[in-house]
């Protein structure tokens, strides 16, 4: 019992009762960057990079969306901050760490702190819901803990906390090959969120999903960042969702960064220059219809 | 045109038959195969069968005998496959291209389960016994060699069928490479691998029966020892029993892959 004390987990607030955060909003947003890239590149193949010099930071708190056409570099961007994809070049630092510096057990540290959710879930389907939201203690685990599937009392109990968070109650025992495409993408919710990110990476997390899914976890999303205090960093194919939920929107093309800017700064211009002229009218027409 | 996929589906089945025929025809007219006495001597060996091939009163006494034997058979056939399967799964973690190390130990291990794979089982006993002469290590071995290369082939491509969306979930919440396999790739590998362990087992009941001829020892050495020594009917005992062994552990091993797989 002693050993696992240190893995002790920070109560999470639950989103309706919990208290904003020390006043926490939007205008107020301290200045010190929580994320910041520098000059990032990306090369697979010579030919043509997959990401070009791409800088920006993010502040602690804020919600970012990545938008762009299929193929921009949406996906290596996110991959590059938590190191599942090695840049070619540049710097990333995390929370005050240059991370490419990095070694095994310092990146497995980092990567603690960093959730991460994805189009396709990502969950072992075999498994029920508790023990996947519970590997999300495995970056915390000596070798012999994880291998056995030990979690700590205090662990067990956050992890039930935040599936009561995420409305999941009743398929705690389930396997997730029952579950449907948004139960199963609130359940990768739990397993970042059981992690105690500050960061929580999104790979197209609706891309999957119907709209009432994909609306119930944008709204998810949103009360993590804004009630937790959560930094999110997301990719999204849908721009009307984008201008809705993000407080920020970095615009993608070709690997490199062609807009950055508030959501009402995105006029039609800029949108045809993330995603190319022809998609102009369409894109303005379901702006229009939805960004309210 | 549409017209002409279907007349091209049409025409590569007629293709695909010719040549299945000329196959067929070219190879039993250079051997010289006798299709029509190879038909009517199955109804000779029939009634050779039932005239001989048969237990009697007399054979039941060595049935204590005969039981042993094959139980010393399954049970070496069962430590033979597990044994095999604890080094094929090492062996299948290390060639997957899931969670494979980097691609030169893959590559190798690819190479060695290709290598254990297609050396022929009776080979193998043959190589083993000028080591270990005629005893039941050479069987043992022999099969453990077998199975070491079918069981890594089978588990890498369950591996790499669970594919890298688990396995990389787990390493972005900083798990460490042992911890995915614990927690991603093998509880979702686990059932198909038993699936294919069992299979094994049922395979190998059968050729240690095989091997034993070799090696003398087991079943397969009854077998042959009767056989050869014209007691027939001991000899059909024999195979009674060995098929009985095989129904059972197949029976078992299905009822076992039903639960597990559910």
């Amino acid at each position: 019992m002693s050993v696992y004390c240190k893995d002790m987990v920070v109560p999470v607030p639950i989103f309706p009762s919990g208290q904003k955060k020390g006043g926490f909003n939007l205008k107020q947003k301290s200045k010190i960057p929580l994320l910041e890239l520098t000059n990032i590149t990306k090369y697979y193949h010579s030919a043509a990079p997959a990401l070009a010099d791409v800088s920006f930071s993010v502040a602690e708190g804020e919600f970012v969306a990545v938008i762009g056409p299929s193929g921009a570099g949406k996906s290596t961007l996110l991959r590059c901050i938590n190191r599942m994809i090695e840049p070619t070049g540049g710097a990333i630092s995390f929370d005050g760490v240059i991370t490419s510096l990095l070694r095994k057990r310092d990146l497995r540290k980092l990567r603690t702190k960093i959730g991460m959710i994805f189009q396709h879930y990502n969950l072992v389907d075999r498994l029920t819901v508790i023990e996947n939201v519970l590997h999300g203690r495995l970056g915390y685990k000596s070798t012999l803990a994880g291998v056995l599937g030990r979690y700590s009392r205090e662990e067990k109990k956050q992890a039930f906390r935040i599936i009561n968070l995420l409305g999941l109650d009743e398929q705690v025992y389930e396997r997730c090959d029952q579950l449907s495409g948004g139960q199963k993408q609130r359940v990768g919710i739990a397993r970042a969120l059981i992690q105690n990110p500050k960061l929580i990476l999104c790979d197209e997390p609706i891309a999957s999903l119907d709209p009432n899914a994909a609306k119930i976890i944008m709204d998810y999303l949103k009360n993590i960042s804004s009630q937790m205090g959560i930094t999110i960093v997301i990719n999204l194919h849908q721009v009307n969702v984008a201008l809705k939920y993000a407080d920020r929107i970095i615009g993608v093309n070709k690997g490199r960064i062609v807009f950055d800017g508030q959501p009402d700064e995105l006029t039609g211009e800029k949108i045809a220059d993330i995603y190319g002229s022809e998609f102009k009218d369409l894109m303005m027409d379901l702006g229009e219809r939805y960004a309210s | 045109m549409p017209a002409d996929i279907f007349a091209k589906r049409r025409n590569d089945g007629l293709i695909f038959l010719a040549v299945v025929a000329f196959l067929t025809v070219g190879s039993v007219m250079i051997t010289q195969y006798d299709v029509l006495k190879s038909f009517t001597s199955i109804y000779r060996a029939l009634a050779w069968g039932s005239a001989n091939f048969y237990p009697n009163a007399v054979s039941m006494k060595q049935l204590p005998d005969i039981l042993y034997k094959l139980w010393e058979t399954v049970l070496m056939s069962i430590a033979a496959t597990t044994i095999a399967a604890v080094f094929a799964g090492l062996l299948a973690l290390l060639g997957s291209r899931t969670i494979r190390v980097n691609s030169i130990f893959s590559v190798i291990v690819r190479g060695i389960a290709s290598f254990f794979r297609n050396f022929p089982l009776v080979a193998w006993a043959m190589v083993l016994m000028l080591a270990f002469s005629q005893s039941q290590l050479t069987g043992y071995l022999a099969l453990i060699c077998g199975s070491l290369g079918f069981l890594t082939r089978a588990f890498i491509e369950t591996i790499d069928e669970v594919g890298n969306n688990p396995v990389e979930a787990l390493q972005a919440t900083g798990a460490s490479y042992i911890h995915v396999i614990f927690q991603a790739v093998l509880p979702s590998a686990m059932p198909m691998m038993i699936s294919w362990l069992l299979f094994m087992i049922d395979t190998n009941i059968r050729d240690a029966i095989l091997i034993g001829f070799l090696t003398g020892t087991g079943i397969g050495f009854s077998f042959d020892l009767y056989y050869k020594s014209f007691d027939y009917h001991t000899a059909s005992l024999v195979t009674i029993f060995g098929a009985i062994a095989v129904i059972i552990v197949e029976t078992i091993s299905n009822s076992i892959r039903r639960v597990i797989m559910g």
